[in-house]
């Protein structure tokens, strides 16, 4: 049990670790995300380098100026003589902290001449900028969709759970009705008959509200499992005999029993939510350009060009992979010892 | 039987279900087909109203329900404003495609995930269970939308395979066996993909339910009796393992349709899932509706098939 709830710690910890990049994308990316620099389309990604042509050895890292190749727009070459040194706490795009704390500094950029780490999109922006701050907003998306989904699952199965006879068998047939339609045809039917063209922020919001409310079903079947068992205990009984009013005893006693259950479900969760935010958006059904979003900035590569000519495109997927093993990695550990989430964690 | 005749019923009641409540959502919908043709001035008022008419879009809900309802029972599922034909015939060419892709790309992830879910067990804690459930554990992290570009690069990049599509241009007039060396040369990117996504799942589950059966004393009396290794394993484990695995090949038949509608998208296989996105971008009611109850039928119908296979394979079911 001891190494199972170390275990625990480790993977909260890393996913914090991660979490906290992300919060802080204003400040760890260079750009804005959505600066463009016509002069600069689909331009690949700078290597960060310590030693120079002549082999000496430079304390500061530094890229080569890509300059576009004769008779191209989209094809760049290294001109070795120059120089871009990497300055680390620069000036550079303000930008606001958690939405709320303005800010000016960056962790690393230029002083003339731009370091593209992943290279730029076909509008020259910044494309390890856009990961960065897309990665906010497909997290956001999936932590957001996955509350909902936990607080109507947890009212549904409490209620259900807890009174039982006609309550229970409505709910319940609710939630087998949920459960067994396709879900992400269903997602895909509900954003049918909603307004397509809509402003960024309304399209995060219909996108989460939507994934949140269609996932209620399977939180709310376990919940309701507790719940079950959970009213039948002693001291429930107990506290009936005490007159307890049935939502003292929901909030007070049955409550605290599924919160293992929940601290599992929203492990599992959020990552299949975020990638069902990524995957609308990759469709062109979730939240719309210029607003970065994982599934968004992968959409370009629905474009044959794309694919053939500009594969750090495809880098937005692979920045998803360690979100994904942690989230995979803190489930996992989390069912293997339940009691792991019931202390304090 | 009488178990199976409740379950049928179960899985009529909730089909009947979902179409009404897939048709609610049309009371959600801001808009229609033919509001953009407002914008037209070709097209006068009087026009779009007579059209509106003649699609009973004009008529209360109930009463679209019912005509929706009695289209359904003359096998047309509603009409197609866009492709102006009924929407059966259409959702069915999709359909077969689909299901010509996901029924090899099942096969195929069975036939690999068994014995890989199989051995993994039987080496449970050695080299190759390690190296088995290291490998799924990998793909489990890999998002599906990931492993599906990443897959569509290579091959545009080192152009090995066909790219997209189902069939080479003018393959047509090929004789039968190119067209079926063809069409096996375009279905082998999104069926290694889908193969990809389910094989973690389906060895994990595999695995599980083989080593739980492997720990029971039959299996020790078995093996005391002299009964080769591979016998033991393969006729005596594995029919004792069935019963969740029975319950895991119903869930692939039911995901047979939908499962893959973002493989479809992302290689541009012309399955349900690339049209009934269009169908959504063109407000195309009727096809949405249908396609999404099409692939609920088959959900449904998967769990109930997992029904009667558990049924017949699993005597403390008939007993209870």
């Amino acid at each position: 049990m001891k190494r199972s709830l170390h275990k625990t710690a480790v993977w909260l910890i890393f996913l914090a670790f991660l979490h906290v990049i992300v919060l802080a994308a204003g400040f760890v990316a260079p750009y804005d995300p959505v600066q463009q620099d016509r002069d600069r389309p689909y331009a690949p990604p700078m290597a960060i380098h310590c030693v120079d042509r002549g082999g000496k050895i430079h304390l500061r890292p530094f890229a080569y100026v890509q300059r576009v190749k004769e008779g191209f727009f989209d094809q760049y070459e290294e001109d070795r003589a120059t120089q871009i040194p990497l300055k680390f706490f620069v000036k550079g795009a303000p930008y606001r902290l958690l939405g709320i704390i303005p800010g000016k500094l960056h962790l690393f950029g230029t002083e003339s001449g731009s370091i593209n780490l992943f290279g730029t999109d076909g509008y020259g922006r910044d494309l390890f900028s856009r990961i960065l701050h897309g990665a906010q907003v497909s997290l956001f998306a999936g932590l957001l969709a996955a509350s909902i989904s936990l607080f109507l699952g947890v009212l549904m199965g409490g209620a259900s759970g807890y009174f039982g006879g006609w309550t229970d068998s409505i709910v319940m047939r609710f939630a087998e009705l949920c459960l067994v339609l396709p879900w992400l045809y269903l997602l895909f039917g509900v954003r049918a008959f909603l307004p397509l063209l809509v402003s960024p922020m309304q399209a995060f919001l219909i996108v989460v509200i939507m994934i949140g409310a269609l996932g209620w079903a399977r939180p709310a079947r376990l919940v309701r499992g507790v719940a079950l068992s959970a009213k039948e205990r002693d001291f429930v009984r107990a506290a009936r005999g005490f007159g307890a009013s049935h939502f003292y005893i929901l909030r007070r006693h049955i409550l605290p029993q599924t919160r293992s259950i929940i601290l599992t479900q929203a492990a599992i969760l959020i990552p299949q939510y975020i990638l069902a935010e990524v995957t609308l958006s990759f469709l062109g059904l979730g939240i719309p350009e210029p607003a970065p979003s994982w599934g968004n900035l992968l959409s370009s590569l629905q474009q044959y060009s794309v694919l053939s000519s500009y594969w750090w495109m495809y880098l937005p997927a692979l920045a998803m992979v360690p979100f994904f093993f942690g989230y995979l990695a803190l489930s996992s550990s989390l069912q293997e010892e339940p009691r792991a989430a019931k202390i304090g964690l | 039987m009488r178990y199976l005749a409740r379950r049928f019923l179960h899985a009529a009641m909730l089909l009947a279900a979902t179409t009404v409540v897939t048709f609610l959502f049309t009371t959600l919908a801001p808009g229609n087909y033919f509001d953009e043709m407002r914008l037209n001035p070709q097209i006068s008022p009087e026009t779009l109203t007579a059209l509106k008419a003649r699609y009973d879009l004009d008529k209360p809900l109930p009463v679209r329900y019912l005509v929706w309802v009695k289209s359904l029972a003359h096998g047309e599922m509603g009409y197609s404003f866009a492709y102006n034909s009924p929407v059966l015939p259409l959702v069915a060419v999709r359909a077969r495609n689909t299901l010509l892709l996901t029924i090899t790309a099942t096969l195929l992830a069975w036939l690999i995930a068994l014995p890989l879910g199989v051995w993994s067990a039987e080496y449970a804690g050695r080299w190759l269970d390690h190296v088995i459930t290291g490998t799924s554990a990998i793909l489990l992290v890999i998002p599906d939308i990931a492993l599906a570009l990443g897959f569509l690069l290579i091959a545009v990049q080192t152009r090995w395979f066909p790219a997209g599509g189902m069939a080479s241009v003018g393959a047509e007039s090929l004789p039968f066996a190119n067209r079926l060396w063809d069409l096996a040369q375009h279905m082998f990117l999104p069926a290694t993909i889908l193969v990809l996504i389910a094989q973690p799942i389906l060895v994990r589950h595999i695995r599980a339910a083989v080593a739980d059966v492997l720990g029971e004393g039959f299996i020790r009396a078995a093996e005391a009796h002299g009964i080769p290794r591979s016998r033991l394993l393969w006729r005596y484990a594995l029919p004792a393992a069935a019963n969740p695995l029975i319950s895991l090949f119903g869930f692939s038949i039911g995901a047979l349709l939908s499962g893959s509608l973002l493989v479809e998208v992302v290689t541009s296989w012309p399955g349900l899932g690339p049209f009934l996105l269009e169908a959504i971008l063109a407000r195309d009611l009727y096809v949405v509706i249908g396609g999404v109850l099409l692939s609920t039928v088959f959900l449904v119908a998967g769990n109930f098939i997992a029904d009667v296979a558990l049924f017949w394979a699993d005597p403390r079911i008939r007993t209870e």
